[in-house]
């Protein structure tokens, strides 16, 4: 049979050719050219990018005591594809001690949300006791596993206010410039140290490229592991804090609210940095730490509002030296200087009492101070700024402003923790707005006996004595004495400044330390006497008033007391500051004195250990406390209805009764606190 | 020395066993190197595929030698008997005696073993059309002797769609290859592409505007032909027939097609392929759009797994996605993605190069010969080897629809790798006698 069709093979084989040729094209692309971007998606599936946290730096004292390290915490995993029928879950369940519907709860939860393949945590934190009893019995059951994980260990029990605490990233802290460089999951410093030096602690994470397969299981290294990088730990703080003098600071706060704030002059280092009321900083830790953290938001006693730095009070009386200072720097007194005070002041008109009315109890300036004669330093502020030196009283008062803002007044002083306030000190700006430019110094003689508009932090109470012990500068007050054993590391660098002050003679200075060394030797702050070390001191009785629906009403007097010790070459630089809690020589002035004793001898003598335990068990949380919170709390409710109302005249209905109520709930409290306390 | 004198050794064609045994190791190798974990004692472990496969190859090799052995008249004299016999077992599938895997019933059980008879018939209809063709009697040019010939074909592959294994069914559509070669019009080839054009603008064109657009077509056509049409009406009739054709082609069969004929994965893989949603109508009860996902995650896995390979790939047991099962089928009918992703472009282009050298190879065997029963049967061959190359390796990389059929001699499978080495070696066998006019 003739072959009529041979032609065709050629067609046959070109098709032949063809189609091999289509498909090399085609890889071409998707191999080379990589056209699809298939590579990333190779790698991003099969290959599990794992961050190595490394352990979190050290926090030591200043004698090298263990403030904060980490701990291994474990949790427990389950791989639920694994959990056989002959599974003992009620045997589990008593040992790791959780009730068995609980279990089983947790469980269903984790296979919805991982599935059956996946390891996951099912419990975390363990106790170390259902750890132990687990790890002994953990053969016996298939599925089961204990994976462990660093956790912050405030091992020495104090200090939850300093550190802070570590916190997993939140969504909107990524998106901030400082956290751009985080992920999801990773964990950064709240508050405290742990947020401030939050660049030096972390260290640098390691990084492991793993294999998975298909269900998400781990398989072993990618590229036998060429590409991982290791986990450098963070450095380590080093800080001035004295950690038994911290412990003991802690324990006389408790149940009080305020602070005490202990500073070295000499380095600016802080020594003591306790709040009241003070808490046990393992909450801040373990399985329980988010309500443990929503618990202490919600208390009225506001533990973790950092009081020493956050919080302002009008000094009272501890202001007097410094007021003293500017009237000797101006020239407008000499150290003689007397004021006939009766009992008052009345040369505005209005009586500002005076708790002394014995003649000659200001005689002079170290008289005056010792024995806190209100009427001499509202005498001697009003000559300070009505100084003939200057054209009028806006000058003179601008010009007692800058020694203030010197002094490291009305604004932060810069502690290395963040959230710090600054007080507040007026200006003429101020009264010029206040009183329609139509003022006097008569408006404003308060402001030398520390009260009226001035307002200071504990920590810038402390300051002010740190000038005063050093006669003329002070250093930032900071924690960190070094980073990795480095003194001198950058962030440290502003602390090494040494902030002169003013230009105040030294002889000023000497005369002003002369009265609060009266005030212990034969004033008002008699209690801080110690038998071998000249104390100086100056107590403070603060009033204070709080707005209740627009009205004001005065609250109990705050206690205040600073101090500084020894008188020649000062060691430690105090500032105590108790809520609420009356007379400054009767709460703040015993915690003091046992803070100096505790620090420059080591221990408290056998026959002060019963004002240590008074101090301890005192208790002074007024009930209005709680009544106050509440308002507050409601306030701040109906400024979020009022933020957002709508027209929606069932909420407005709403506005109204809830600002009724609220008027109510106010009278009550303004009653209830007038019966209390008297007012 | 002539042809005849020479040894049976020397008129063996080495060149084609020399390419099956290196396929035939490289899919072991493949296959080896999806299953094998590093900490793996041994490497013969009995439960794994690739021993499995081992030993799938030994018997072909044993079975390929026996064939060497026997007569080639033998091959010219069985086709209808073969025929016969395996169009036999393919109804046997049918009846409650088969045995169905993964919602085909295409599988039938001997108790010793287990085989699918729709690879079997392939063997048999290949030799069937070479013998039939062959007749005395037959004359290709009438239209009576090419519908037989084609019904050959397409009777087992109705079969085998009633069995649910499409895939399987299509390759019967490469025994056109061989009847083209033996003179099959081109019109036929013509006709069968515009509808395979039409079909896919039926898939990617509303109905409505492909109505518009044939009609459009036809008038254009008549406008041009407006000369020859004073003449003769003719024109106008067959102009009138193929516009009237298509659009019952395009509105009625294609739908009709897509919702009895084919299964709703199938018209979904279709669909996937041409990167379309597919619409609401075609997806027939029990389908849930899982399976549409499915098969596009496989052709997804199997894309990237080629492309993680690079230019030189990752090297031999170092694949990250064909190792950790991200491509599923990968022993089967994905196992292109192992030589992708281990071997880069270059071993890609290599291994296609080299079927592509084994379908010249056959073609030109194929035109040596004296004997038109063995040209026939080559292109058979070809054809099945062509059309498994296009359809597995084009879905692997996105260029064809999501058919299950295996890439020939590498692709893990006893039924698979017996029947082409059986199709192999019997071509060698009938061209080592290529002096002879067998009939």
């Amino acid at each position: 049979m003739a072959d009529f069709t041979q032609n065709r093979s050629v067609f046959i084989k070109i098709v032949f050719i063809a189609l091999p040729l289509l498909i090399i094209l085609r890889l071409l692309f998707l191999q080379v050219f990589d056209i699809g971007n298939y590579k990333q998606a190779a790698l991003g599936q099969a290959v599990y990018i794992k961050k190595v946290y490394p352990p979190r730096g050290i926090i030591y004292d200043r004698k090298n005591k263990v403030l904060m390290n980490n701990s291994i915490v474990y949790d427990l995993v389950v791989e639920p594809k694994k959990i056989t029928s002959d599974f003992d879950t009620l045997f589990l369940c008593k040992l790791i001690n959780v009730p068995i519907e609980d279990f089983r709860y947790q469980l269903k939860k984790v296979i919805i949300k991982n599935g059956w393949q996946k390891p996951s945590a099912l419990f975390k934190n363990l106790s170390p006791i259902s750890v132990a009893r687990l790890q002994e019995n953990l053969y016996d059951f298939s599925g089961i596993d204990l994976i462990e994980h660093a956790e912050r260990n405030y091992h020495y029990g104090c200090g939850g206010t300093i550190l802070g605490y570590i916190n997993e990233v939140s969504e909107t802290q990524l998106k901030s410039d400082r956290y751009s460089d985080y992920q999801k999951g990773d964990y950064i410093g709240i508050n405290g140290l742990e947020n401030y030096y939050e660049d030096v602690l972390k260290g640098v994470p390691g990084v492991q490229y793993l294999l998975r397969d298909v269900k998400q299981r781990i398989q072993g290294p990618y590229k036998e592991g060429r590409l991982d990088s290791s986990a450098t730990p963070g450095k380590p703080l080093q800080l001035y804090l004295d950690a038994d003098l911290q412990k003991l600071t802690e324990e006389l706060m408790a149940n009080k609210l305020g602070s005490a704030v202990a500073i070295d002059p000499k380095t600016g280092g802080i020594l003591a940095f306790a709040n009241g009321p003070s808490f046990d900083p393992t909450l801040l830790t373990g399985a329980n730490k988010g309500a443990n953290l929503s618990k202490m938001l919600n208390d009225a006693t506001k533990p973790l509002f950092i009081r020493a730095i956050q919080a302002k009070y009008p000094p009272g009386s501890t202001f007097k030296p410094l007021t003293a200072l500017v009237a000797l720097d101006e020239g407008v007194i000499t150290p003689d200087y007397g004021y006939p005070c009766m009992g008052g002041y009345y040369a505005c008109g209005r009586k500002v009492a005076c708790t002394h009315s014995g003649h000659g109890h200001a005689s002079n300036l170290a008289l005056a101070i010792a024995n806190s004669c209100n009427a001499y330093f509202c005498h001697v502020f009003r000559l300070a700024i009505d100084s003939r030196k200057y054209e009028n009283v806006h000058i003179g008062l601008e010009r007692w402003h800058d020694y203030m803002t010197s002094f490291g007044l009305g604004h932060p002083i810069g502690v290395d923790i963040p959230h710090e306030n600054g007080g507040n000190i007026p200006d003429s700006n101020y009264f010029n707005r206040t009183y329609n430019d139509n003022w006097n110094s008569c408006n404003m003689a308060i402001l030398g006996m520390g009260q009226g508009e001035v307002e200071m932090t504990p920590m810038q109470m402390a300051n002010s004595m740190c000038i005063l012990a050093n006669k003329g500068y002070y250093y930032v007050p900071h924690f960190v004495k070094s980073i990795d054993a480095d003194p001198n590391h950058p962030l440290l660098k502003k602390y090494k400044e040494k902030k002169v002050v003013a230009h105040i003679a030294d002889s000023s200075f000497e005369y002003v330390i002369a009265g609060m060394q009266a005030v212990v030797d034969q004033g008002t702050g008699m209690i801080a006497k110690m038998p071998d070390v000249v104390v100086c001191a100056k107590t403070g009785t603060a009033q204070n008033e709080r707005m209740i629906n627009g009205q004001k009403v005065k609250l109990q007097n705050h206690s205040m007391f600073v101090a500084f010790a020894p008188r020649r070459d000062p060691k430690i630089a105090v500032a105590v500051c108790i809520e609420n809690a009356g007379y400054g020589a009767t709460w703040a002035g015993p915690i003091a004195s046992l803070m100096i004793e505790r620090y420059l001898k080591d221990s408290i003598a056998e026959k002060r250990q019963y004002l240590v335990k008074k101090m301890k068990d005192a208790k002074i949380i007024p009930n209005y406390t709680y009544i106050l919170d509440s308002l507050d709390k409601q306030m701040a409710r109906q400024k979020d209805l009022l933020k957002n109302r709508s027209k929606d005249s069932l909420k407005r209905d709403q506005i109204i009764k809830d600002s009724l109520s609220r008027r109510n709930d106010s009278l009550t409290a303004r009653y209830l606190i007038r019966k209390f306390y008297h007012y | 020395m002539s042809f005849k004198e020479k040894l049976f050794v020397e008129r063996i064609d080495w060149l084609v066993v020399f390419i099956y045994l290196l396929l035939c190791l490289i899919g072991i190798a493949c296959i080896f190197s999806v299953e094998h974990r590093s900490t793996d004692i041994t490497f013969f472990l009995m439960k794994q595929n690739y021993m499995k496969q081992i030993i799938f190859f030994g018997v072909s090799l044993l079975i390929g030698l026996i064939i060497l052995m026997l007569d080639s008249k033998i091959f010219t004299s069985i086709p209808f008997l073969g025929y016969t016999l395996g169009f036999f077992l393919l109804l046997l599938a049918l009846t409650p005696l088969g045995k169905g895997v993964k919602g085909s019933h295409s599988w039938l059980n001997l108790g010793f073993l287990t085989f699918q008879p729709g690879e079997l018939m392939k063997l048999f209809t290949a030799l069937t059309i070479a013998k039939f063709l062959t007749l005395q009697d037959t004359n290709f040019a009438t239209l009576k002797h090419r519908v037989i010939c084609a019904a050959f074909a397409i009777v087992p592959m109705l079969i085998i769609i009633l069995q649910n294994e499409t895939g399987l069914a299509l390759v019967y559509l490469s025994f056109f290859l061989a009847m083209y070669r033996e003179g099959l019009p081109n019109i036929v080839i013509v006709i069968g592409v515009s509808l395979l054009i039409l079909t896919l603008a039926t898939l990617l064109i509303p109905k409505t505007i492909l109505f518009y657009l044939l009609s459009g077509l036809a008038v254009f056509f008549l406008y041009l032909s407006r000369r020859q049409l004073r003449r003769s009406r003719e024109i106008l009739f067959l102009v009138g027939g193929i516009w009237l054709v298509g659009v019952i082609f395009s509105q009625a069969l294609v739908p009709f097609a897509f919702t009895h004929v084919l299964k709703g994965y199938q018209v979904q893989r279709i669909y996937t392929m041409i990167g379309q949603e597919t619409p609401a109508e075609y997806i027939g009860e029990g389908i849930d759009t899982k399976k549409q996902n499915a098969s596009e995650y496989n052709v997804s896995q199997s894309k990237i797994a080629i492309a993680s390979g690079g230019f030189f790939g990752k090297g031999f047991l170092n694949g990250t996605q064909t190792q950790y099962n991200w491509v599923p089928e990968q022993r089967t009918d994905f196992i292109f993605c192992t030589i992708g992703e281990q071997f880069g472009f270059f071993g890609s282009t290599l291994l296609v190069l080299i079927y592509m050298i084994l379908l010249l190879r056959i073609v030109s065997i194929a035109e040596r010969q004296r004997s038109q029963f063995t040209r026939i049967y080559a292109y058979c061959v070809s054809g099945i080897l062509f059309f498994h190359l296009a359809i597995n390796v084009g879905m692997t990389i996105g260029l064809a629809p999501v058919i299950g059929i295996p890439l020939p001699l590498i692709s893990y499978g006893g039924t698979s790798l017996v029947i082409f080495t059986v199709l192999i070696f019997i071509l060698i066998r009938l061209d080592a006698d290529r002096q002879m006019v067998l009939r």
